[in-house]
């Protein structure tokens, strides 16, 4: 491993460790006045009642849980073609963050579709396509663990994330096909009135709060992988030394 | 050519005089869909219903446990690492092995498959459309299950993992194996669902090959 390896992972370090303080106070910051606007002041809805709430965490964690796909996606074709040392690192990090959001908006789905829909679960093509989201993050998880050389394993995992995101609009286009043949168009569509301002503000500063989250984590998450990289090259070098 | 043809038979021949795995696949297939009617109960109109649903699902986990298959003897004898010598490209080796692969395991359950949908009394409309979607659609389960299989090729005990890589990815095969049946059984026209079902193979026959090929040449390195 030359020192080139390293030379840029010191300087992203540096860059990181000043970013994530400014970053983490950001997403403090926001999620107190979207959690005010959106628990306190956000007017309650005239059918769903306070249930709508609800909305304000789920919709932008399922935005989160495809943007950390589409992340994964970029990051692991940046790490298989310019061989960049950090991107499959950035892709290693976004994973179980994607994979915490994908899983947040399906239980929030949930909890609001009991209410709503009489039922926890339905096999909704929405729904349906973000668990199956949910088990491609597993499995490319699972395959970084799996590996034990890091090396292999972030580029075998790179392939599968590049193999998932081609077929995931597939799945997606599949899944919609499916459920149209399988169901008739249900009351459960979101073509309701377009949305208020006094609920659109709100749901858009939870948006920018999930995003500050997620450049904190994985500016945290790189770090420490990097660190413990270092950790281990430091043990082999005192090894055979 | 003279190569891709020689891996082929040299593939076939060791799965004929081995044998045993093809003949395990389809015990397989019909071991898991005789527990469905055992499961849901033998009432003729439902296990009608849920025929073409279930052959598909048997077929396709039949297809994927039979997926270590593809590389893994090889890659442990190190046969693998002398086919890459031959000069032949690697997503050529793979799939010449994805297409042997097909002839031990989807062409079988292709032939099984309308033997077991009369068990479960599928209606009669649905047996060409069967025997059409299992056409098209189990060389994709061959394809996209490739990759799978050159992924875990260096993990131990890599099936549970493999099975969680590679059935998300054969979702679509299944909706539109499916929906192409159900559509020739209610008298509708199955051919949209099958020119879909068509075009996932097509796309899958250059990219999963070429996708398998980077993922074995991973595990040689």
């Amino acid at each position: 491993m030359s020192i080139h390896y390293f030379a840029n992972p010191a300087r992203f370090t540096r860059l990181a460790g000043r970013i994530q303080p400014w970053a983490g106070g950001l997403t403090a910051v926001l999620l107190l006045i979207g959690l005010y606007m959106a628990l306190v002041e956000a007017p309650a809805d005239y059918q769903q009642g306070d249930t709508v709430r609800i909305m304000f965490v789920h919709v932008p964690a399922a935005w989160m849980a495809m943007f950390c796909y589409t992340f994964l996606a970029v990051a692991s074709a940046v790490a298989l073609i310019w061989r960049h040392p950090l991107a499959d690192l950035a892709a290693k990090a976004s994973a179980p963050i994607g994979a915490s959001f994908t899983f947040l908006a399906l239980v929030t789905g949930s909890i609001w579709g009991k209410p709503m829909w009489g039922t926890w679960w339905v096999w909704d093509a929405r729904l349906t396509s973000v668990l199956i989201l949910f088990f491609l993050y597993l499995g490319y998880m699972a395959l970084w663990e799996a590996i034990e050389d890091g090396q292999k394993a972030g580029k075998a995992a790179a392939v599968l994330a590049l193999v998932g995101a081609v077929n995931v609009p597939i799945i997606k286009f599949s899944v919609d096909w499916w459920n149209t043949l399988h169901q008739p168009a249900s009351v459960l569509r979101m073509d309701g009135p377009a949305i208020h301002s006094s609920m659109l503000w709100p749901l858009l500063i939870m948006a920018l709060a999930f995003k500050a989250y997620f450049v904190t984590l994985l500016l945290a998450r790189m770090r420490m992988e990097l660190n413990l990289r270092r950790i281990r090259a430091m043990r082999l070098a005192e090894r055979t030394s | 050519m003279n190569i891709f043809l020689a891996i082929i038979t040299r593939d076939l021949l060791l799965a004929v005089r081995q044998g045993g795995a093809t003949f395990l696949a389809l015990v397989f297939f019909l071991l898991t869909v005789t527990l469905f009617p055992l499961g849901i109960g033998p009432e003729p109109a439902i296990l009608a219903r849920v025929a073409p649903g279930v052959l598909w699902v048997a077929a396709l986990l039949a297809a994927m446990l039979s997926l270590d298959r593809l590389f893994q003897a090889d890659f442990e004898d190190g046969s693998l690492e002398q086919l890459t010598l031959s000069g032949l490209p690697i997503s050529l080796i793979v799939l010449a092995k994805i297409i042997t692969h097909w002839l031990t395991t989807g062409l079988p359950l292709l032939l099984a498959a309308p033997v077991l949908a009369i068990l479960l009394n599928m209606d009669n409309e649905g047996f060409a459309a069967l025997l059409l979607t299992m056409l098209i659609g189990t060389p994709a389960l061959s394809l996209i299950g490739a990759i799978g299989a050159a992924l875990t090729l260096t993990v131990r005990r890599g099936g549970v993992l493999l099975s969680l890589l590679v059935l998300p990815l054969y979702i679509p095969v299944l909706i539109f194996g499916v929906s192409g049946i159900d559509a020739a059984v209610h008298g509708l026209n199955a051919k949209p669902h099958l020119l879909l079902l068509a075009a996932l193979t097509v796309a899958a026959i250059p990219l999963c090959p070429w996708a398998a090929a980077a993922a074995v040449k991973l595990s040689l390195e």
